[in-house]
C-alpha cells in the first residue's frame, strides 16, 4: 500500500486495536486471509467492504466473541484471545458495541436498557445511576423516551438508545455495525453527526463498519475496503477515493458489473439454455 | 447409522455440559432477586389457570370411572383412597409437567430463543455480562421451583371440592365423611415423599430441555419454531419414560 500507514495519521503513538495475519474461516469458506488492519486511537475508522465480506466477524473477533483460525488482535497491547473469560470479560468493559439491530433487552424499558451495564458493573447509587443515563440519554437526545419499550421505538432510536447504552460504561473504543442501514436521511445524519461528535468529546475511538460509502467516508479519518478476505485498499477518505484498485473503484461508485461480477458463478448461459440436460429432469 | 449415533451422542453431551453450566451459575441467579421474581412468576403464576383447570377437570373425571368400576364391587365408599393415590402417585406430577411443558416450557424455549436471533444474548457478553447466569440460570432455577409447587395446586384442586369431591360426594352420593377418612387413612407420607421427588426431577427436566433448546436454536424464525416444537416433543417423552422409571424404582 502506498498510502500513509495509519501510525504516521496519529503521530507515534501506537494503535488501539492491531490486527495482525489474521485468517478466519466460516466452513469451507475463507472469510478473512492473513488480514493486518490498525485501528488508531482517537479516530473514527471506517471499515467498508461489500456485503458478506466478513465486517461484523471482525467485530466479533475484536470482542473476543469468536476465535481466528490464525493470527492475533490485539487491543491496547493486550492479546484478546489469550485471555482467561474474566479477562475477556474486564476487555470487553473497555469496549462498546453497536449491533446492527441494536439489540436492546426487549423486557427493559430504554432507561433500564441505558442502566443494565451501570447496575451489572457498577456499585454506583440508584441517583447515580439515573443522573448518568440521563446524561447518556440526553447525549443521544432520548432523555424524553426513557420510559419507553424496545418495540415502541423506531429503528433509528433502536439504534440511539443502544449507542448510549455502549456509551453508558465510558469505553475506549466504540464499534458500530452497520449503523446506517435501513435509516431515513434524517436518522442517517442524526447517527452521522452523533458518532462524530461523540467520537470528539469524548475521546473515543471508533470503528465504523458499513458499506454506505459516501455517509462513512464523510465521517471517518482513516478507511480500509476489504473484499475476498483481503485489504484491498487503504488510507485516509482521500486516498481512498483516489485509489487505483478496480474493485475499490466498482464498489464507490456502485457499478453493477466489474471485477465483482453480475452473475454468481454458472455455466455458459447458452450450454445451460441448450445443453444436453435442458428439460430432462430424472 | 454410526453418523447419527455419533451426532446424538454428541447432542447429549453438549447438553450436558450446557446443563453443568447452568447449575455453576445458580448462585448468581439467587443474587438477582428481581430476576428470579420476574421469572417465578412468567413460568410460574402465569401456568396457574391451566394447572387449577386442568386439575380440576382430570379430578371430575376420575371419579366419574372410578366410581362405576368400584361400585361393580360394591366399594364406591373407596372413591376418594382411589383418586387420591391416583392423583398423589401419578397424574399430579406427570401431567403437571406435561402442561408445564406445553405451556412454560414452549415459551422460554422461544423467548431465549428470540433473544438470541435479536443478538440480545452476544449483546449481552460484549457488555460483558454472562447470559448463562443473567438469562438462563433464573429460568432454569424458576422452572425448578414452580413445578412441585404446581404439582401440589394440581393434586388438591383434582382431590378436593373443585375436583373428585364434587363428582362423588355431591353428585354420585359418596359420603363424605368416608371419602375423607379413607384418604387419611390409606395416604402415607411416603405416597406424598415420593410425589414430590418425581415433580422435581420433571422440573429440572422440562427446564433443562427448555434452556438448552432455546439457547442452542438455530438464530432464524425457523430455528425458533423448531426450538419449540423440540421443546414441547422432548419433554413429553422425557416425562413419561422417566416416569416409568421413577415408579419402577418407588413400587
Amino acid at each position: 500500500m502506498t498510502s500513509p500507514s495509519p501510525d504516521a495519521a496519529s503521530g507515534s503513538i501506537t494503535p488501539l486495536v492491531q490486527v495482525r495475519g489474521l485468517k478466519f474461516s466460516h466452513g469451507p469458506r475463507v472469510i478473512y486471509d492473513a488480514v493486518d488492519i490498525d485501528i488508531p486511537r482517537g479516530k473514527v475508522t471506517a471499515i467498508m467492504g461489500p456485503s458478506g465480506t466478513g465486517k461484523t466477524t471482525l467485530l466479533r473477533l475484536i470482542g473476543g466473541q469468536w476465535k481466528p483460525a490464525a493470527g492475533s488482535v490485539s487491543f491496547d497491547g493486550i492479546d484478546v484471545h489469550s485471555q482467561s473469560r474474566a479477562q475477556l470479560f474486564a476487555l470487553r468493559k473497555r469496549m462498546g458495541m453497536l449491533f446492527q439491530n441494536g439489540a436492546l433487552l426487549t423486557d427493559l424499558t430504554v432507561f433500564d436498557n441505558v442502566a443494565f451495564p451501570l447496575r451489572e458493573h457498577t456499585a454506583l447509587p440508584e441517583s447515580m445511576i439515573r443522573d448518568l443515563v440521563l446524561m447518556k440519554l440526553n447525549a443521544v437526545g432520548l432523555r424524553g423516551a426513557r420510559d419507553l419499550y424496545p418495540e415502541e421505538l423506531s429503528g433509528g432510536m433502536s439504534r440511539r438508545v443502544a449507542l448510549a447504552r455502549a456509551i453508558s460504561l465510558d469505553p475506549e473504543l466504540v464499534m458500530y455495525d452497520e449503523p446506517f442501514t435501513g435509516q431515513d436521511p434524517i436518522s442517517m445524519g442524526v447517527l452521522m453527526r452523533l458518532i462524530r461528535e461523540l467520537n470528539n468529546a469524548l475521546g473515543l475511538t471508533s470503528i465504523v463498519v458499513s458499506h454506505d460509502v459516501e455517509e462513512v467516508l464523510s465521517i471517518s479519518d482513516y478507511a480500509y475496503v476489504i473484499a475476498g478476505g483481503k485489504v484491498l485498499g487503504q488510507g485516509t477518505p482521500e486516498a481512498v477515493r483516489a485509489s487505483e484498485s478496480p474493485l475499490v473503484q466498482q464498489f464507490l461508485r456502485g457499478e453493477h458489473d466489474g471485477p465483482v461480477p453480475f452473475h454468481y458463478k454458472a455455466a455458459p448461459y447458452a450450454q445451460d439454455l441448450l445443453g444436453p440436460a435442458a428439460g430432462v429432469r430424472a | 447409522m454410526i453418523t447419527v449415533i455419533g451426532n446424538y451422542l454428541q447432542g447429549v453431551g453438549r447438553a450436558l455440559f450446557f446443563l453443568f453450566t447452568v447449575i455453576a451459575a445458580l448462585p448468581s441467579a439467587l443474587m438477582r432477586p428481581r430476576q428470579m421474581a420476574q421469572q417465578l412468576y412468567s413460568v410460574g403464576v402465569l401456568s396457574l389457570v391451566i394447572v387449577v383447570l386442568s386439575g380440576s377437570f382430570i379430578g371430575m373425571v376420575l371419579a366419574l370411572q372410578f366410581y362405576r368400576t368400584l361400585q361393580v364391587f360394591g366399594a364406591g365408599e373407596s372413591l376418594g383412597v382411589a383418586i387420591a393415590l391416583s392423583v398423589v402417585r401419578e397424574f399430579g406430577p406427570v401431567v403437571t409437567a406435561l402442561l408445564f411443558a406445553g405451556r412454560a416450557g414452549s415459551a422460554l424455549a422461544a423467548e431465549i430463543g428470540l433473544m438470541k436471533a435479536t443478538d440480545q444474548l452476544s449483546g449481552m457478553e460484549m457488555m460483558a455480562v454472562d447470559p448463562v447466569k443473567r438469562v438462563i440460570a433464573p429460568r432454569f432455577l424458576a422452572g425448578l421451583i414452580s413445578m412441585p409447587l404446581l404439582a401440589f395446586i394440581f393434586t388438591v384442586m383434582a382431590i378436593g371440592v373443585a375436583g373428585g369431591h364434587a363428582i362423588g360426594v355431591t353428585l354420585l352420593g359418596v359420603d363424605a365423611g368416608s371419602y375423607w377418612a379413607g384418604i387419611k387413612e390409606v395416604l402415607h407420607g411416603n405416597d406424598i415423599r415420593d410425589s414430590l421427588i418425581k415433580s422435581l426431577v420433571f422440573g429440572a427436566a422440562c427446564s433443562w430441555i427448555a434452556v438448552y433448546q432455546g439457547y442452542h436454536a438455530a438464530p432464524t424464525s425457523a430455528g425458533v419454531a423448531r426450538a419449540t416444537t423440540n421443546t414441547v416433543v422432548i419433554s413429553s417423552l422425557a416425562i413419561l419414560a422417566l416416569d416409568f422409571i421413577l415408579t419402577a424404582f418407588m413400587f
